[in-house]
């Protein structure tokens, strides 16, 4: 048994933003990750972090005001405001804090921090280091984290969160390196594991992005919130869905169809390329699914030619590099194959803007978190900025938590159970003769993921992929383990995993077919208007034990000074 | 091409069978734009679900699937089978690195080595309400530098680290040359003692196989020159920087 005051799960934005607060106010502080820090999936973000900085020629009217009423806007006002005006208020701080830190961010000739125009925005806010901007912030806080010898568990793969009398006190992990398990406890623990983008078989997000940390808190009776709500981006490389930031149309990119149009004019004649995202993918399928596509199949053009060599090698070098290596095309001379891939998970581990979740002593930040400051659509450049501002709120409200407790050991009683419970699970695995295989079962829920919950939704097809995702889980409760060897054991994490897969889908499931509007990224070609009367509230998805789906449940938005109003960019 | 032969080096240094090295061959289904990466997981979902091997993002962003493939250090995610002009594709850990299992090598060294370096921004003048201002010239200094992914190629490809287990090696160094190149960094002699030296920069004898190995095209040997000029600038003139 290992103990520090708080750890943090995952080593991401969030995590180490957590970390180092903690680390900050003098706790005892220790990352579990599944990876080394460095290589977390918030170093693919590309295009940037919007604060309102005013730094841009035509940003001097800005204001976290404007940069909240934006993110209310495009999250088609399931937003909770009061989480929006807070994350707008702490941009600017914590963006003057990452470049005190180090961030190599790109400059204006007076030498302070660029910014470019991102969608659905009124004004180029998102500030950037390059088109990689997500690599820059991670190795900031890296350093930071090896600066002030925040403790690292490096590729521990956890399992189980700790609950005494349902509070929580820790976690199981298994070592990858040296084999076996192993409980940490802590009075504080930080969830910050990231999204569920690979339950679809399109996402842009990393392999290991498969909301473990969600999966285990909706295991210990804390709700997940809005999970209907995916994000699909209108531009994933064609062949391996991965990114092409937002950027390359806040330099100017275009969006062209087989027709050599600049289709989005029939969608959104005043934003163009720059409307939010949920407008700009479905647009591009619509094109695609009308024929319209390059030689009438399924990508459209993200051309940018135009911007010339210089400006491309400038800005866009990391785009440039990917579409070379990956799709073989080099967009200096030739456009790129995008088409709309899975992207971001707006929903996640219901908690407020402190991170704070239903249970005590269990906090959660970053993209496995729903505050909601995305609402039904998150605007790029958002997502950047979410795990920084809560990941130190989280951190920041754990130390408060800490403080103010009484009894401070651990039970444990209820370390060792939840030890034991872990190796029961893994020797049933072991010991399974059902014959199924978790790997056809995998593939089989991802490509349920994009047939029946994709851009396009109606009630026979979400009822169908419900009803098939349900037989997958009865058949998930017979998978077993090909290879028992302790040693950094694939199979034995990707086969733990799976259950935690299916039950995250379930519920983006469930809450889609409940949820009998279009708002946001849930768009419905049955119910194709915004319903605020019936509609203007955040799903809850509650774990049962033993059956497959969730219980549904549902609690207000908090509004605040922006008054719904129709989306029109 | 319709399949190629992917063969991996395994070895299970704690197995009683596997103990050794060995090779093992795969015939794997051939698709347009098919990545060794994708390839791998091929092996470990449909042939053997005992192979092991680093992997995160896939975009050639997060450094964790850093090999050796066909005689070349390669992110297996970024190597495109269609460019290695061959169907038979070798795959190897990173040599010269202790085991921990088939494609798994110990980083603990390495990264033991860049924490050392003290890879952070140092400052003694309090920070400003604002940014620290930065001239796009200055900022332009970082460009290469900052692009490190921390792979490891680089470091298991030099021949100065194997020769010297206390060498820094160009991973590290490359990231001192982050900081002192870095207009914002005010360190005087907190890190110059860590890299001036037999361990640091002086151990480099300009070989250069980190450049060739870096799958991000950098150049760490770059870096490590500047360094070497640095400290004599140091020493002659006492300047900072």
């Amino acid at each position: 048994m290992i103990h520090h005051d708080m750890i943090v799960v995952g080593g991401g934005l969030s995590g180490l933003r957590a970390a180092i607060e903690a680390k900050m106010a003098g706790i005892d502080v220790a990352i579990l990750s599944q990876v080394h820090p460095g290589r977390s999936h918030s170093g693919a973000a590309q295009g940037g972090i919007n604060a309102a900085l005013g730094n841009h020629p035509d940003g001097h009217d800005d204001s976290w005001e404007k940069h909240a009423f934006d993110t209310t806007k495009g999250g088609d006002y399931l937003v909770d405001q009061d989480g929006a005006v807070q994350m707008a208020k702490d941009a600017i701080e914590v963006i003057y804090e990452m470049d005190h830190w180090g961030c190599p961010f790109s400059r204006f000739e007076d030498g302070r921090i660029t910014q470019r125009p991102f969608g659905g925005a009124g004004f180029p806010r998102t500030c950037y280091g390059a088109d990689k901007t997500g690599h820059y912030l991670l190795h900031t806080l890296v350093e930071q984290a090896y600066k002030r010898q925040v403790k690292l568990y490096v590729e521990q793969y956890v399992a189980r969160l700790i609950v005494h009398e349902g509070v929580c006190q820790g976690v199981v992990a298994y070592d990858m390196i040296r084999g076996g398990f192993e409980t940490f406890t802590a009075n504080a623990v930080v969830i910050a594991t990231g999204g569920a983008g690979r339950i679809y078989n399109n996402s842009t997000n990393a392999i290991i992005n498969v909301g473990a940390g969600m999966s285990m808190a909706y295991y210990a009776g804390v709700p997940l919130k809005d999970m209907e709500f995916i994000q699909f981006h209108p531009t994933g490389l064609y062949t391996t869905h991965i990114l092409m930031t937002e950027g390359a149309r806040g330099e100017g990119g275009y969006l062209v169809n087989g027709l050599g149009e600049r289709y989005m004019e029939r969608y959104a004649p005043k934003f163009m390329e720059l409307a939010p995202r949920d407008i700009t993918a479905r647009s591009g399928q619509t094109e695609i699914d009308e024929g319209r596509g390059i030689n009438g199949q399924g990508y459209v053009h993200l051309d940018l030619r135009h911007l010339g060599a210089e400006t491309i090698i400038e800005r866009l070098p990391g785009i440039r590099d990917l579409a070379i290596h990956f799709e073989g095309v080099d967009p200096i001379e030739e456009p790129i194959p995008v088409s709309p891939c899975q992207h971001y998970t707006m929903g996640g581990i219901d908690t407020d803007v402190d991170g704070r979740t239903i249970m005590p002593g269990l906090y959660a930040a970053g993209e496995c978190a729903c505050v909601s400051v995305h609402g039904a659509n998150r605007l790029g450049g958002n997502s950047l900025l979410e795990t920084i501002v809560f990941g130190r709120r989280a951190g920041a409200e754990a130390v408060r938590y800490l403080a103010d407790l009484q009894e401070k050991r651990p039970n444990a009683r209820s370390a060792f159970a939840a030890l034991q419970a872990v190796e029961d699970e893994i020797q049933a695995l072991a010991d399974s003769t059902g014959g199924e295989d978790a790997y056809a079962i995998r593939t089989e829920m991802t490509d349920i993921m994009k047939d029946h919950y994709f851009l396009f939704r109606d009630e026979p097809t979400m009822q169908a992929g419900l009803d098939k995702l349900m037989v997958l889980r009865e058949r998930a409760r017979k998978i077993g383990l090909r290879h028992t060897g302790s040693v950094f054991n694939l199979d034995m994490i990707r086969t733990y995993e799976l259950p935690g897969m299916l039950d995250v889908a379930l519920a983006v499931a469930a809450g889609a077919l409940a949820r009998t509007e279009s708002r946001g990224s849930h768009y419905r070609t049955d119910y194709t208007t915004r319903d605020d009367e019936n509609w203007l509230k955040h799903t809850l998805a509650y774990y049962q034990p033993g059956v497959a789906g969730p219980r549904l449940d549902s609690k207000p938005v908090t509004l605040g000074t922006f008054e719904p109003q129709e989306r029109k960019y | 091409m319709s399949e190629i032969t992917l063969r991996i080096k395994r070895q299970d240094p704690q197995s009683k069978t596997d103990a050794e090295a060995h090779w093992e061959e795969y015939k794997i289904p051939y698709e347009e734009n098919l990545t060794v990466l994708e390839a791998l997981f091929y092996v470990q979902e449909n042939f053997d679900g005992s192979l092991s091997f680093r992997y995160c993002c896939r975009a050639s962003i997060c450094g964790s699937c850093a090999t050796y493939i066909n005689g070349a250090y390669r992110l297996a995610c970024q190597t495109n089978v269609k460019h290695l002009d061959t169907d038979i594709v070798s795959v190897e850990p990173m040599p010269h690195l202790p085991l921990v299992k088939d494609l798994v090598v110990e980083m603990d060294d390495f990264f033991a080595k860049y924490e050392y370096i003290m890879p952070w921004l140092m400052r003694n003048s309090p920070d400003p309400d604002k940014e620290i201002a930065q001239s796009p010239q200055d900022r332009k200094k970082l460009d290469m530098p900052v692009d490190c992914i921390l792979c490891g190629c680089c470091y298991s490809s030099c021949p100065s680290v194997w020769g010297e287990d206390n060498y820094l090696g160009p991973a590290a160094l490359l990231k001192a040359y982050r900081f002192e190149v870095d207009s914002r960094d005010e360190a005087r002699k907190e890190r110059l003692p860590r890299w001036a030296n037999e361990r640091g920069v002086y151990r480099c004898h300009t070989i250069m196989n980190c450049v060739e190995a870096c799958p991000k095209e950098l150049n760490p040997t770059e870096g490590i020159q500047w360094l070497k000029k640095a400290a004599v600038r140091r020493k002659l003139f006492g300047r900072p920087k």
